[in-house]
């Protein structure tokens, strides 16, 4: 992420001068600097709702049984998450509310399902192979339904606006695949501690203390 | 069609309510006082949402800097005449490589493509099949990995691209299968 978060600016500097559009892109980190708080703030009351909602699921113990339900198929893409575990129903839960499109209720659903990855992660500052596992499920997209897209076509005058649901449904299944699999067979090249590490005193405090 | 169209709606629409219905009502079934157990953990809705500013502001400043200098443009010059050997059209290369960063952006990129070559062509099906089988990877990852404090994402972001990668190889070939050039 370092490199990558340093190359996307460096480049963007550096072909602005070459193109002459520095000011737009002085513009736009201005811009979207606004734009990253207005996101987090509308996500706030979706993700309270979520919260409170996951909240009560768990001390009805739905999200354990959930869990145990589905617990065989998912021992397979998470084995490093023991069963019974709420980390298990929380994703699915994310997973689920992906399927259907639901937009800010999977983000809520999902960054709930982060706090339980977490609470078994043993480098906090660190993700754990666990996450990493959940988070290329999560961005290769799920979907369904994509029902945005169904929505531009049909309003472009498409004869069959839902004809590329089958495709959807097809590269979706392909990418989640490669995801998983890319994710595990990259876990053991990048241990969760760098040996000899850039931060002297203990990355859990660290977290606490910056975030 | 229509109907298909309208039962999709109607499942979307029914979705949230019900599991709000069921949550709740299972909940007071076992006894479970819902309203002071759903405040409480609501309350940390807010935590969240600041928690991850910091995280956000980095990957979207980086990521509107970078399309704003027209660094995509020279990208999609310099990739263009090895995409076209094997048959992909080059139209179809911004909307691959802006979908990782932007989710509005990749939008408006399918919208304008539908609109100069229609819906019904075959860069019009292959825009829309990748911004369906395809997410946001790095707002994901910046919101999902922020809200916990981890910033060391390891293999993360590497397995995320490919699986993006992958998705988007994947819809060009399905989509060339199916609909044909």
């Amino acid at each position: 992420m370092n490199i990558v978060w340093l190359a996307l600016i460096l480049v963007a500097i550096v072909i602005a001068a070459a193109t002459g559009q520095m000011q737009e892109t002085t513009n736009a980190a201005i811009e979207s600097a606004k734009t990253a708080v207005e996101l987090a703030i509308g996500l706030i009351g979706v993700m309270a709702l979520w919260l409170g909602l996951m909240r009560i699921a768990e001390k009805a113990g739905l999200i354990q049984l959930l869990a145990r339900l589905l617990r065989p198929a998912l021992r397979i893409v998470f084995p490093e998450v023991p069963a019974r575990h709420p980390a298990i129903g929380s994703m699915l839960a994310n997973i689920a509310a992906n399927m259907l499109g639901l937009g800010n209720s999977a983000t809520a659903l999902g960054l709930r399902a982060m706090q339980d990855l977490q609470q078994l992660n043993k480098e906090k500052s660190s993700a754990s192979n666990t996450m990493a596992t959940f988070l290329a499920i999560n961005t290769s997209s799920v979907t369904i339904i994509p029902a945005t897209v169904i929505a531009i076509r049909a309003s472009a005058g498409s004869n069959n606006p839902a004809e590329i649901i089958g495709p959807v449904i097809v590269a979706t299944a392909v990418s989640t695949t490669v995801g998983i699999v890319a994710s595990r067979l990259l876990q053991k090249k990048a241990p969760p501690q760098r040996p000899g590490g850039d931060d002297p005193d203990s990355p859990g405090d660290r977290a606490r203390g910056d975030s | 069609m229509e109907t298909l169209q309208s039962v999709l709606a109607e499942v979307g629409s029914w979705a949230i309510p019900a599991a709000i219905v069921i949550i709740a009502g299972i909940g007071a079934l076992r006894g479970v006082k819902v309203y002071e157990v759903f405040v409480e953990g609501a309350k940390e809705g807010f935590n969240v949402g600041v928690r991850i500013i910091p995280y956000l502001v980095a990957i979207l400043v980086a990521i509107g800097m970078f399309r704003a200098s027209g660094a995509l443009e020279g990208l999609v010059a310099l990739l263009e005449p090895v995409l076209n050997t094997v048959g992909f059209p080059g139209e179809a290369l911004p909307m691959a490589l802006i979908r990782p960063l932007s989710g509005s952006g990749a939008l408006g990129v399918m919208s304008e493509l539908i609109e100069t070559h229609g819906a019904d062509s075959f860069i019009g099906r292959l825009a829309s099949t990748m911004m369906g089988s395809t997410e946001t990877t790095f707002y994901v990852l910046a919101v999902y990995l922020g809200s916990i404090g981890v910033r060391r994402s390891r293999h993360t972001l590497a397995a995320c691209l490919i699986a993006d990668a992958a998705g988007l190889v994947a819809a060009f070939v399905v989509v060339s299968l199916v609909f044909g050039e």
